[in-house]
This record gives structure tokens, sequence and C-alpha cells, in this order.
């Protein structure tokens, strides 16, 4: 039995996927997305949505309490950057190592029920350890100060290789390379292409074909001599585990970790990304992360001096009309135009936006005439 | 001798008697039908053997281990198998993958962490499943989706999923309800092949075509009891299950 046997179109997917992240600095200029803070969030939300739909996407169990994960990974990597090294390698072994471990918690409890009762659960859960991180946990997570560095930090590893920050605050660096800016960019895009590998891999696996298999007919399952349990749970301590890793690469590239992490609004946003981009396709989360993550940054910008010089043209109070009416869908109040966007993507494209490029990939295959069997395949896969 | 032997089963729903002292003995290697008219629960007493119930009081012995108080994966990987009255299939996967993955259990066991394989480098579990597709007469549609075959055809799938497993023991609730004549007689010509190989059936059915065609004993259930059990010749003309089929409706 081959273990790396891959099919060709999975190869090319691969290589596309990586050539368009290592680009990304150079493909998403011209969208004025080309700036490495904002590639640095699709890339860690990326991975975040790429793990989360490992469990929704493949089992149809949807929790909405991941973001305990992702604060988790945050706290985890800080604590190993104080305790041990401002190499962000430890940071996210550990990071990933935590996530999964909580996650198994979690999940071992959470999926001893399906449905709403699962929802609910991991929801109950996360918000638990939100408030804990607030109250209890303060000597570990430093309340709502947020934790952070600290130039008295011991830093083990550092100072057993000899390696002294002076002065400044230290910064996350990989081996004298500053995680901060491009560099820090491509660290995570990097990471984001190996756990898009590692999805893929499952993704074709018998694995992941059993975790289609329970979300199809969990009782045909059973009685076909599955024990789905440990299936759901593998699925769900993996998708820990990438939430884990995003949350530490956050703090890689921004060493600080605040409990907010872990507020059920973070747990909704990814979501919302992984319907958004396609839920159970592979590419889908990822597009989505980073679709959120792109308008997110349009429209937060805007504010009211901006409006006024859009509606400009307009006599007075129509320009004020305007303006208080549009005020209300950006800045601060974004989330209304991710509530519509929402919305307008679960009644119109039910399978997110990879269901639309497949209907625009049918029509042009159709209107060329080529290419009639590849339109003809359902677009399950991608 | 006995492959599956039910002892003193009763099951009550509530003030229903579904089950009422039910006693099966079902000889290795034989095809045994249990047939009855509608609610006389002969789907509760399969659900009594695949751990979908659990009956309140009696035993049920499958190749000498109780078949009672364990999961249904388990019972499954006794090597007993189950086509229900209501087609369960995966209805969102392709027909092919429908029956590699019952294939799957048969080999891994209930539980195998193999995410880093791949599954199409798993040309022996295709070629089987793609034998039993065509076993069917399903081989053409491998691609298709389960969910979009007609009620025949999903029939046809689930019993496919199950032979793929190679079981001990078969257990079919009406395997040929809403299938055509055509489809019926291929799926009878199917089931008697697999009885020749020796596997152990017992076969619900309301169609004495099918039942005359393969049962070697059969039982009749009559309000949660076992009233007749015989060899299918002196069936037909035994009065009490006339009585049985409301009334004397001749058989
Ligand atoms: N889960 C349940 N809860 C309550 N009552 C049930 C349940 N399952 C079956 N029954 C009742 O038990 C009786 C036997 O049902 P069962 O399905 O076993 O009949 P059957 O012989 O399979 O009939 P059919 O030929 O219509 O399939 C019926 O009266 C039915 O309504
Ligand atoms: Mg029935």
């Amino acid at each position: 039995m081959k273990m790396f046997s891959m099919d060709k179109k999975d190869i090319l997917l691969f290589l596309c996927f990586s050539v368009a992240v290592l680009t990304g600095p150079i493909i998403l200029e011209p969208f004025g997305a080309g700036y490495p803070d904002l590639l640095q969030k699709f890339a860690i939300f990326g991975i975040f949505a790429l793990g989360f739909n490992i469990l929704f996407g493949l089992t149809g169990y949807l929790s909405f309490g991941h973001a305990a994960f992702l604060g988790m990974g945050s706290y985890t990597a800080v604590w190993t950057f104080k305790l041990l090294s401002m190499n962000p390698i430890p940071a996210i072994v550990f990071a990933t190592v935590m996530g999964g471990l909580f996650a198994a918690l979690i999940g071992f409890i959470s999926l001893r029920r399906s449905g709403i009762y699962f929802s609910i659960l991991t929801l109950a859960f996360a918000q638990m350890s939100y408030n804990l991180a607030y109250s209890v946990l303060t000597p570990i997570t430093n309340g709502e100060t947020g934790l952070q560095l600290n130039q008295a930090d011991p830093r083990v590893l550092d100072v057993m290789f000899g390696r002294d920050y002076g002065a400044v605050l230290p910064s996350s660096d990989f081996f004298g390379l500053d995680m901060t800016g491009y560099p820090g960019f491509y660290f995570c895009g990097i990471v984001l292409i190996i756990c898009f590998f590692i999805a893929m891999r499952i993704f074709r696996s018998p694995f992941g074909m059993m975790l289609r298999a329970i979300k199809s007919n969990q009782n045909r399952m059973n009685y076909t001599g599955f024990n789905t349990r440990p299936y759901t749970l593998a699925a769900f301590v993996i998708s820990g585990m990438y939430a884990g890793l995003a949350g530490g690469l956050m703090a890689v590239t921004d060493p600080l970790a605040g409990a907010e992490r872990m507020q059920w609004t973070a747990s909704g946003e990814v979501v919302l990304m992984t319907i958004l981009g396609g839920a159970g396709t592979l590419l889908g989360p990822v597009i989505g992360a980073g679709a959120i993550k792109y308008f997110e940054n349009i429209f937060s910008a805007f504010n009211e001096g901006i409006l006024m010089g859009i509606y400009d043209f307009l006599p007075e109070t129509l320009q004020h009309i305007m303006v208080s009416v549009s005020g209300l869908f950006v800045g601060e109040g974004w989330h209304l135009t991710l509530g519509a966007l929402f919305m307008l993507i679960v009644i119109f494209l039910p399978g997110g936006l990879m269901e639309g490029f497949n209907r625009i990939k049918t029509l042009v295959t159709n209107r060329t005439g080529g290419g009639s069997d590849g339109a003809a395949t359902p677009a399950a896969a991608e | 001798m006995a492959i599956l032997s039910v002892e003193n089963v009763n099951k009550r729903f509530g003030g229903l008697k579904a089950l009422d002292n039910v006693n099966l003995q079902i000889d290795a290697g034989t095809v045994h039908a249990i047939i009855g008219p509608n609610g006389a629960g002969k789907s509760t007493l399969l659900n009594c053997f695949v751990g979908r119930l659990e009956p309140d009081t009696g035993s049920v012995m499958f190749d000498g281990s109780s078949l009672l108080g364990i999961q249904p994966h388990q019972i499954n990987q006794l090597g007993v198998s189950r086509v229900f009255q209501t087609p369960e299939i995966f209805g969102n996967l392709s027909l092919l993958e429908n029956v590699m993955i019952p294939a799957f259990a048969k080999r891994d066991g209930s539980f195998t962490m193999n995410a880093w394989m791949s599954v199409s480098s798993e040309s022996d579990l295709r070629d089987m499943a793609m034998d039993m597709l065509a076993d069917v007469g399903l081989e053409a549609k491998s691609a298709d989706i389960a969910g979009q075959l007609s009620r025949g055809d999903k029939r046809r799938l689930e019993l496919a999923m199950c032979l793929v497993q190679q079981p001990k023991l078969l257990l079919l609730d009406e395997p040929t309800a809403g299938m055509a004549r055509a489809d019926t007689n291929n799926t009878i010509d199917l089931m008697k092949r697999i009885a020749e190989r020796g596997v152990t059936m017992v076969v619900i059915e309301h169609d004495m075509h099918v039942v005359f065609s393969l049962a070697d004993k059969i039982s009749v259930l009559a309000q949660g009891t076992v009233i007749v059990e015989d060899l299918p010749e002196n069936i037909k003309g035994d009065p009490r299950v006339q009585e049985a089929y409301l009334g004397g409706a001749h058989l």
C-alpha cells in the first residue's frame, strides 16, 4: 500500500494553493490587501477554519466553542515565550498540543450528545473558559489586561543559548528573523500550506470517508460495525489542534493573549467563515476566512469623515441622511453587513462561495462546449 | 445446529405487547423466513437482534455469545448484518463509497486512525466493492450519489453493503418491497447464490413468491407470538396461518 499516492488533480490543487499563498503579497496587491498584517490574518484564520471544517464540514457536528481552543493556543504560546524562548517553533508546538488536549477533554463530554445539544454544550464550555480566564484563572491569564511579555521573564532556553534581548521588550524571532511584517506572514503562510496538506490527506483518507459517512447516516455506521464516538472525538481533537495552532500563531505575530479570544463571537466567526466559503469543501473555509477578514478590514475602516466624502455630491440634508444610514453598516457596525452578506449566501448559495465558483465553472464549460464530463460530476469534492 | 437462538423474548411498548414470549431457532446455513400480518412484531424482533432495541426479558444467543447488552457495532463485528425495512444508506455518498465503507469495517475493525492513508490506493477494497455492485446490478451507477436512487435500487445497494462484509448471519427486512417484478426476481437469484455460499439468512417478507422461492423454513408471527413454524410446503395449507392473515385470504 503506497503511503503517498496522491491524485494528479490533488497535486495540482496543492501546488496552486501553495503558489497562491506564497505570492499572496503580489496577487492581493491590486485589492489593497497586499500588506503583511492583513495577510497574516488571512493565513491564521485560514488555519482556524481549515481545522474547524474537519469537524463541522466532514462529521456535521457543529461546535460553537472552538474559540476556547484558539484562546488556549494563544495563552500557551505566550507562556512558552515567557518561560522558554522567543523562538516561535516551541510556542506553536505547545499551542497545538494544548489545543488538542483541551479539545479532548471538552470533546469527550460534549460528544455524548449530538445535534443542537452538542452545539450548546460546546458553547457552554467555551463561555465557561472565557469567564474563568477573566476571573479565577487571573494568575495564569492576567485577567482583563491580558497576558503580556515582560523584560524579566525567565526565557530559560534563550538564556541557555546566550540570547539576550537587552533592555527592550523582546518580540518573537525565528533564529534572528523578526516575526513581524513579511517574515511573520511567510512563517504563517508556510504553516498554512502544511496545514492544508494535512487536511487534504485527511479528506482523501479512509478516516475522512468515515467522517463523511457519519454525517450522512450515523445509524448505518453503527450497524455497519463502526464505533462512531472515537471517530468524532478524533475529528474534534484534530480541529482543536488546528485552533490551538492558529491561536499560537496570533501570539507569534503579536505576543499578547486576552480572554476575548475565547468569546462566543470568535466561535461564531469561524462557523461563518466555514459556511460562507463552503462547509465540507477543502478550499472553501480558507476562502471564507479570507473573505470575512478582507471585508472586515474594508468596512470597519470607514468612518463618518470618509462617508461624508463619498456622498459629497448630494445636497446637504440628503448627504447627512445617507451618511447616518450607511454609518450603521460600517465601522463598529460592520457586523450588520456581515450578517446581511451571510443571509444572502445561505439563501442563494447554501454550498457557500465554492458552490458559486462551481456554478460559474459549469456555466463556462458548457458555453465553450468542452470538458462536459468535468461539469457533469457533482461538485462535492472541491 | 442453531446459529441464532432466541428464547422467551418479550418486548412491551407501553401497553402494547409487541413480542410475547418468542422462541426461535435459526439453523446455520439455512434461509429462515418470518411472515405475518402488519404490526405482528417482525421488525421489532429483528431490532432485538441488532441492538436497536433491548428486549424486556429473554435471551438472544448468536454463535455462542449473547447479543444483548452490547452495542450495534459490536454485533456487526460478530458477523451480523442487516437490511432495514426503510433503506439505511449513506445518501450523500457515492454508491462505490457506500459499499467500500462496510468493507473497511470488516477489514479494519470498529475504529482505525487511518487518516494518513489514501482511499484511492485501496484498490483491493475498491475492486471488491465494484464486484459487489455488479452482483446487484448497480455497477453502472457506481459514481452516482446514493440518495438519488430509486427505492428499489436503494434496497439493492443496502444488500450489497451487507454482503460485501460476508456476514455469517444476514437479516433482511422486506428486501424486495418497492421493487419492480424483474428486480425482485434478480434479487431472489442473488439471495439464492448467497445462500449457496452457506450464509445463514433471516428474511421478513410479505411477497409470498419470494418466501416460497427461498425459505427452508417459515415462522409465522401474529400479535407478537410465533403461531406456526414449519416447512414451506406445510405452511401453505395451514388453517392457522390463513386465519392470521385476516380471515383466510388465500396465500
Ligand atoms: N419504537 C416503538 N415504539 C412504540 N411502538 C412500537 C415501536 N416499534 C414498533 N411498535 C409497535 O409494535 C408493533 C409491531 O411493530 P413491527 O414494526 O414490529 O411490526 P411488523 O411486523 O414489522 O409490521 P410491518 O409488516 O408493517 O412491517 C406495532 O403495533 C408497532 O406500532
Ligand atoms: Mg416491519
